[in-house]
Formats: C-alpha cells, structure tokens, sequence
C-alpha cells in the first residue's frame, strides 16, 4: 500500500514547490519556475524503452529526467527522496485525440469552440485559437496520470482545423501548447456529411442539405481544396521568383491566402495529416486520396475495418486505433472491435490510443487494458499510451518513455497503470509535482462526512 | 476448462462444439467447480463450488453435495460472480424510449416497444449482465412503466421478461423534461414548471382514486361505474404503491424535493437514477430508505452534472444509501464489472462492496433482490465465469448462466451464444438519453 512517509512527502513537496494560482478555476501550476531535484527510489519502473526496473531509482531534475537505474543510482546530493516502495512509477500518459479546452460543458453552446461550422474547407482554424487554458478538465485528466493530449477540433467536418499538442500543466496557455500546430485533421465517411438534419454535424449540419452531403461530395471538395492549394504554391513560387515591375499589380491568385498556406506544410509533406475514418471501404478509398496528394498520414479510428487489416499494415502508416467501445455492427461478434489494436499490432502497425473525449480523457489507461483483454500484448498497449504517440507526434525525445534527457512527466501509482482499480498518487509534468487536486476533489473533501 | 460428467471426471473432455445442443437444454444438476467463487453476501470462497438445481442455486461452498450424474465445468483458475444485473438501461426498445408528447404519460409500457432480438442484449450478455431494467426516457416528469428482463438472448419475447418482478415506473426530473417541452414553449419549462405539472398530477390521481375506492367498497348493480382511465389509474397505482418508483434526478435539491412529494402524497421512491450529487444529501436520503443508481464516473455531460465525483458512489454508501451502478448505455453496460472496479480506485470500496453495486443492490432498485444478486441457495442460477477477477481491466466474461442454462460461452465460435440464431436487429436508441438527441 501507498506509505505513509511518501504521503507526507508528496503533500510536502506540493506545498512547497509547486506555486497554484489559487484564485483561478483549475488548478494552475507553472512550469517555467526551477523545478526540483527529485529521486524516486524503491518503485517498479516502467521505463518502456528498455525493460521493467524492479526497486529502481529515478532522479528528476531541472525538469528533465537525468538518471535512471537501479537501487544503487546515486542520489545527487540535496535531493528531495520519494519513498516510493511497492508503487508503480511510469511516463506520463499520451491522449492522442481530445477535445480538451474546447469546450467546458458539452450543451453550453455559447462556449463551445468544438469546431467552426460555417464551412467544410477550415485547415486555417487554429485550436490553439480557442484552447482554454483553465478549464476544470485537465486536472481531472492529469489525476489519473495523463500527461500529455493532443487537442483536435470536431471530426463532423472533412477539413475541420490543424490539431495542437498539449502538456497538461501550466500557468497558462502559452506554458500549455507544446506545438500549436502539431497536425491537420481530416474527416471522411458519414460523419462530415452535411445532410441538413442536424445532429452531429450541429451548425454545419443544420439548416438543409449542403454540399457535401455524399462521400463523393467530400472527397472532390477536399481534392478541389487541395488541387487549388497546390496552384496557389506555384502561384506564389512564380511571383517570389520573377522580379517585381514596380507600379504593377502582382498576378492574380498569390495573394496571401490563410486558407491556402495552411495546407501547404501538409502538401509538402513537412507535417502529418490525421486522417479520421472508420469503415474498411473508407479506409481505401480515402488513402487513394492522401496518395495522390502524397500526404504524411496517420490514420485514425479504422474501428469498423475488420475486412482490411493486412492492406492497413502495408500502408506503412501509423494508426491511432479506436475508440475500443464502439458497438460492432449486428451480426459481428462482441469483440469484433476490443480486438482491433490487437489484430493491428499483431500486423507490425505501430498503433496508438486515445479517449477522443473530454469526459473520459481520464479512461484512456483502461481502454489500454481492456485491449489487453482482447489479445493485445501488455508492453504493446503501454506503448500505444506512451511512445508510440510521443513517435507518432515527433516528440519521442522528449516523452514517451523514462529515459535521460526526456522531460520529466512521470507518474506515481499504486499498482498497474492500466487497471481500473489503480490510483495515481503522484504526478510529476516538467519535473514539477502537481498538486493532486480538481474540482472534483474539492467537492468530494468539502461534502466528506467529518469522522463521527 | 473442459466440461465433463460426473461419472466419467477426468476421462471424457468433450469438445465445446459438441456439448453445444446438449446444453441448449438446462442441466438438472449443474456444477461449477474450484473457482474463486465472489457471493456477494457471504465472502469469497477461494476453490469454491457452486450447484444449480433445476434452475436455482442449491449448495455453495468448498464442497457441494450435488448427485452423480451431474453435469461439471471444471473452473479452475476462474472467477464467478452472480449474474450482472443492469438497473437503469435503454437497450432493445427502438426508437421508442420516450413518448414525449406529454410531460406525464404513466400508462407506456416499455414491454410494447422490446425488441429482444436487438444486438446490445447480445452485447450485454457478453458482458456478464443477466438482468436489466429496461426504462422509459427522461423527457417526462412522469414516465413511463419499465419492463424488467431476464437476457435469456435467443428466447422468445415472453421468455425474456422476469416473471415475478414488481412492476416499476420511470419519473423525471431538471434538465430534461424542462428542455423538451420549454424548447416548445409549453408547461414545463423551467423546475417550478417541473414540479407543479406532478403535483396535479397526483392531485389528480387523488380524485380518481377516491371514486375507485369509493365504488369497490361499496357498489350494486345500480350504481355507475366510474371511468376508467389508463393515465389516471396509473398514478393511483403509484398512490397506493403497486409501483416502485424509479426517478431520473441528478441534483441534490431536487432529491429532496421529491422526496417532500413523495412524502406529500404517500407514495415511497425507490430510487433516484443518476443522481450524482447524492454524496451532498447522502444522510438525508438514506433515511427515507431511497437507493440509488449511479453513474462510476461519468461527469460534465450537461450543467446538472457538473458537480458529478467520482467518489459519489463510495460517499454515498458510507452514508448509508443503497447504491448501485448502472450503465444507461449500450456501451457501457458491457463492463458494469470495470465500473464497480473503479470503486476501488475512488473511495476505497472493499470488492464485495464493489460488486454488490452491480448485483445485489442493483436487484434491490428493481425488487429483485430475493431472486438475483447473489449467489445464495433458492435464488435464480445466473452465474458468470470470469477469466480474472472481475473487478478488474482484464476481465473477460467467458461464460454466462442464466436459471442454469448456458446463454454465452466466449470460447465458441461465431457469436459464442447458445440459443440465439438468426439476424440480429441493428437497434436503435444507443444509450444515455442524456447524451442522445432522443428525448
């Protein structure tokens, strides 16, 4: 069980050294003060990258992690030592899709920046625009060990916005976006149909029946958008490169447009694009697409993919599977999608999960887990959480695992990171420890019956 | 695990395949053998055995005297549990889950709308739930009469209903009814409007009542037969308690509101369904002896569940509330297990107060706690075989029971039921009317 000296330590060191904006809504911690000398000794290390370390130690300074070993690592001198016998001590958790400072309550409409509506075509909306540094949610998220979460807008658009990368610690926004644009999303299937009937489309779906309201709809939008892109880069190419006729106006089209530079990292193929579809025939028809336009893809959902497993593999890109819950379809079996990051990862996919939610963020271990249940092997589906996502975004040096040099995201827990019954004690996000306490926990202390 | 019989242990291990028609029809003698067996009343019996007779629990322990010829599953290595039992579901009634043309509609009868071929009774049944309480929706302060089902998946429509289960009605409350009828400019739009449509309601059923009451003391051939209306008779049946009372609530205010209602006009409230501010009002509510069915740690859907923790379910308990966990969710209620194991995470629950949540209490919710929800001679043989301790991630429901009768076994190919044959209906209505545009 969780010692009583740790107890006294953590509460210790996040009266001292971690500095809460009291007066704000969540709890805000700022990353850019000093942060500690810390050694985590006694505790079982999951460092992912090579092996479990049994009643090791891992010293935490400056805000990076910069030793880790067994028992005998030595302890620099003046380091604060966590007693951490009999727990679990692991990196931070990644949550490759959230909706995180997006939006506090869902039906609150006036403030929800899920995404902006009044058109499909939207690569030039910026969620870092929008992202809500103070929001409740990510202290709740954190709570439960995650640490890190890329924020996406909607997906009831095909080109709805470029996706931000977030560590969930901060004073404020700027502390907060690791890298504002960290990816373009991209939407295809039935979702971003704008059939006129409401729903999830919400604005963009209301009102009647807009172009597109067909899978070939989408697709010749998104290939007009993109071919338009294109012109637009040899536009501006040819004006860059001819000499200006000073007293004449330059070509029509170069212009610069928001719009059109948006895209041009993704046709360059500088960034990836999160491709976002569910069934097999989606899979392939989309990935016709995003060759054409030899875009970086990683792939996302393919829940509903069953048929296509081997061709997903050969595409040579990686995917982030889910969500796991999805219902299957009537007449498959049960576990016709708890085992698709099995089926994937048994096929050399380097997959990666994700909550794709606000009110679950905080679930994404368990759905590791329950992957687990379903064939998915245990070191696989603690990487699908860690460093594959940290590989996936282009930040595996720095997150993702417990390794030297990386920052010092690492959590404390009292058991096994995947399995519901496990709670975290201690979170650690810049080498900072993060004072255990939302919302959430303010309630639950305020109403807790005092001891009769 | 191999399935053998009695009299040839440790000879014969037959093929599941093959035991699959013999095992369409319930043993007599059922015997699941060296499990961690979790009874929920009792403790947990390490090596334990559990033996169903025709249909009912006859003997639990390290040893049960079950007679020769006996069929016996070896569960060495596993987990069993009583039947999951799910309090508050929307599955398997279509498109049909609220008639929202009228903020009190007590006469619906969720029966007419069962589908029981829809695929999440399937789903659920792969998750271990062998009872659920099929709820009308939450677009009306007053519901509603819910349907309370055995998953006997692949039986008829008769067959699935759970004979001897008290009759139960769905109220509501706050956000839902006042958004529905407020967004149409109609009585009720705000919780004013909520509470007084109910009290004419029973002021209503109060009138009718007495003339009913009035005309079965005392009557002859002579005298007029009093009306009959379905509305009304419905309401009476609350007045005079032939319905448990199931109520949609989520905050702490308006629990004691109904509860002053309930007190009003004599009726008593079973449940309040949701209601995750419960630990704010947990004393109080224990005292009137309501239970709950709560979410593990669903929050921040919508306003009235902004101030939802976690820890509602554990404080609430140490309050004195029946609690159960419920799933109003398709999704969800395929891993009732994995939210009872939460508690453990969230206020320390000891496992067996864990699982109670999602057996025995929830039983409790629906008035069927002296059938299903533990595993205690005369009840109900509804059994699960877990792979791992239920209560945690990695559980996996391998086996299901129901009245002794093997409904799903994971290790058979296709869908892994026994009974079941044929299409599966795609369904409707998913989950949580909360979530859902439905209501």
């Amino acid at each position: 069980m969780f010692s009583n000296k740790l107890c006294k330590e953590l509460a210790l060191s996040a009266t001292l050294l971690a500095p809460v904006a009291l007066h704000s809504q969540a709890v805000m911690v700022d990353t850019s003060v000093q942060a500690p000398t810390i050694a985590i000794t006694g505790g079982k290390l999951l460092t992912i990258t090579h092996g479990v370390i049994e009643n090791g130690t891992i010293i935490l300074s400056g805000g990076k992690i910069t030793a880790i070993g067994p028992a005998r690592t030595a302890i620099p001198k003046g380091a604060q030592v966590v007693d951490a016998r009999g727990m679990t001590v692991y990196p931070g958790l990644i949550d490759s899709e959230t909706q995180l400072g997006l939006v506090e309550v869902e039906s609150d409409q006036v403030n929800s920046d899920l995404v902006e509506p009044s058109d499909e075509i939207f690569p030039n909306m910026h969620v870092y625009d929008a992202f809500h540094a103070e929001t409740e949610r990510i202290p709740i998220g954190r709570f439960n060990g995650i640490t890190n979460a890329i924020v996406a807008p909607r997906s009831s658009d095909t080109l709805p916005g470029q996706d931000s990368l977030i560590q969930l610690a901060g004073r404020d926004r700027d502390q907060m976006i690791l890298n504002r644009d960290i990816a373009l999303a991209l939407n295809f299937g039935n979702e971003p149909k704008r059939s006129g009937r409401g729903g999830e489309g919400g604005g963009g779906n209301a009102g009647g029946p807009k172009f597109p309201t067909t899978r070939m709809g989408e697709i010749t939008q998104m290939r007009q958008a993109l071919i338009d892109a294109q012109e637009y880069m040899r536009n501006r190419a040819d004006s860059a490169s001819k000499p200006t006729d000073s007293g004449k106006a330059k070509t029509p089209g170069t212009k610069f447009d928001l719009r059109q530079e948006a895209l041009l990292p993704y046709l360059r193929g500088e960034k990836p694009v999160v491709v976002g579809v569910y069934e097999g025939h989606d899979v392939e028809a989309i990935m016709a697409m995003a060759n054409e336009f030899h875009l970086k893809v990683i792939l996302n959902h393919v829940n509903r993919a069953q048929g296509i497993y081997d061709k997903i593999a050969a595409y040579h890109v990686p995917v982030i599977v889910g969500p796991i819950y999805d219902l299957p379809e009537a007449g498959e079996r049960y576990d016709a999608v708890y085992s698709v990051p099995a089926e994937l990862a048994k096929r050399g996919v380097k997959i990666a999960l994700a909550s794709y939610s606000l009110e679950f963020n905080r679930n994404l271990p368990y759905a590791a887990g329950y992957a687990v249940a379903f064939g998915l092997p245990y070191e696989e589906a603690l990487k699908a959480i860690t460093l594959n996502p940290a590989e996936i975004w282009g930040v595996a040096d720095k997150l993702g695992s417990l390794d030297v040099g990386k920052t010092a995201n690492v959590v404390i827990a009292d058991g096994d990171p995947l399995e519901v019954r496990t709670s975290v004690k201690q979170v650690y996000i810049q080498g900072i420890p993060i004072p255990m306490v939302t919302r959430q926990t303010r309630l639950r202390d305020e109403y807790t019956p005092v001891a009769k | 695990m191999t399935f053998t019989k009695a009299a040839l242990l440790g000879t014969v291990a037959l093929a599941a395949s093959s035991l699959q028609p013999a095992l369409s029809q319930a043993p007599a003698d059922l015997v699941l053998r060296n499990a961690t067996v979790m009874t929920v009343t009792h403790g947990t019996i390490d090596h334990g055995s559990v033996w169903v007779h025709n249909g009912k629990i006859a003997g639990v322990g390290v040893t049960v005297s079950a007679p020769a010829g006996a069929t016996i599953i070896d569960a060495t290595g596993k987990f069993i549990t009583p039947g999951i039992v799910d309090p508050h579901s929307h599955s398997a009634l279509g498109n049909d889950v609220n008639e929202a043309t009228s903020p009190v509609t007590p006469s619906m009868m969720m029966i007419d709308a069962f589908d029981n071929r829809d695929r999440a009774l399937y789903f659920a049944l792969a998750g271990g739930v062998t009872t659920e309480l099929l709820l009308h929706g939450s677009a009306n302060m007053i519901g509603g009469q819910n349907v309370s089902i055995k998953n006997r998946f692949g039986r008829s429509r008769d067959e699935m209903r759970f004979v001897g289960a008290p009759r139960t009605i769905k109220f509501a409350s706050g956000e839902n009814p006042k958004r529905v009828y407020g967004s149409r400019n109609q009585l009720p739009s705000t919780r004013m409007g909520n509470f007084e449509v109910m009290r004419q309601a029973f002021e209503d059923a109060k009138v009718y009542k007495a003339e009913w009451d009035g005309y079965n003391a005392k009557h002859d051939a002579t005298t007029k037969v009093p009306h009959r209306d379905l509305k009304l008779e419905a309401l009476a049946e609350v007045l005079s308690g032939k319905l448990l009372v199931e109520i949609h609530c989520y905050r702490a205010d308006e629990f004691l509101t109904e509860e002053a209602i309930a007190h009003e006009y004599g009726y008593k409230i079973r449940a309040f369904h949701h209601a995750l501010e419960m630990y704010k009002v947990g004393g109080k509510i224990a005292a009137d002896g309501t239970g709950i069915a709560t979410f593990a740690d669903w929050y921040g859907f919508k306003d009235e569940a902004w101030d939802a923790i976690p820890w509602n379910a554990v404080l609430s308990m140490r309050e004195g509330v029946r609690v159960a966990l419920k799933s109003d969710s398709n999704d969800h209620i395929r891993r009732l297990n994995q939210e009872a194991g939460k508690m453990i995470h969230y206020g320390g629950a000891t496992e067996e107060e864990a699982l109670r949540m999602i057996t025995l209490n929830a039983a409790w919710i629906m008035g069927v706690e002296d059938k299903v929800g533990s595993l205690d001679v005369g009840k109900d043989g509804d059994l699960v075989i877990w792979n791992v301790n239920p209560l945690s991630t990695y559980a996996r429901a391998e086996k299901v029971f129901i009245d002794g009768d093997l409904y799903f076994d994971s290790s058979l190919p296709g869908y892994g039921t026994t009974h079941f044959q044929g299409v599966m209906h795609g369904g409707g209505f998913g989950g949580s009317d909360d979530e859902e545009s439905g209501n």
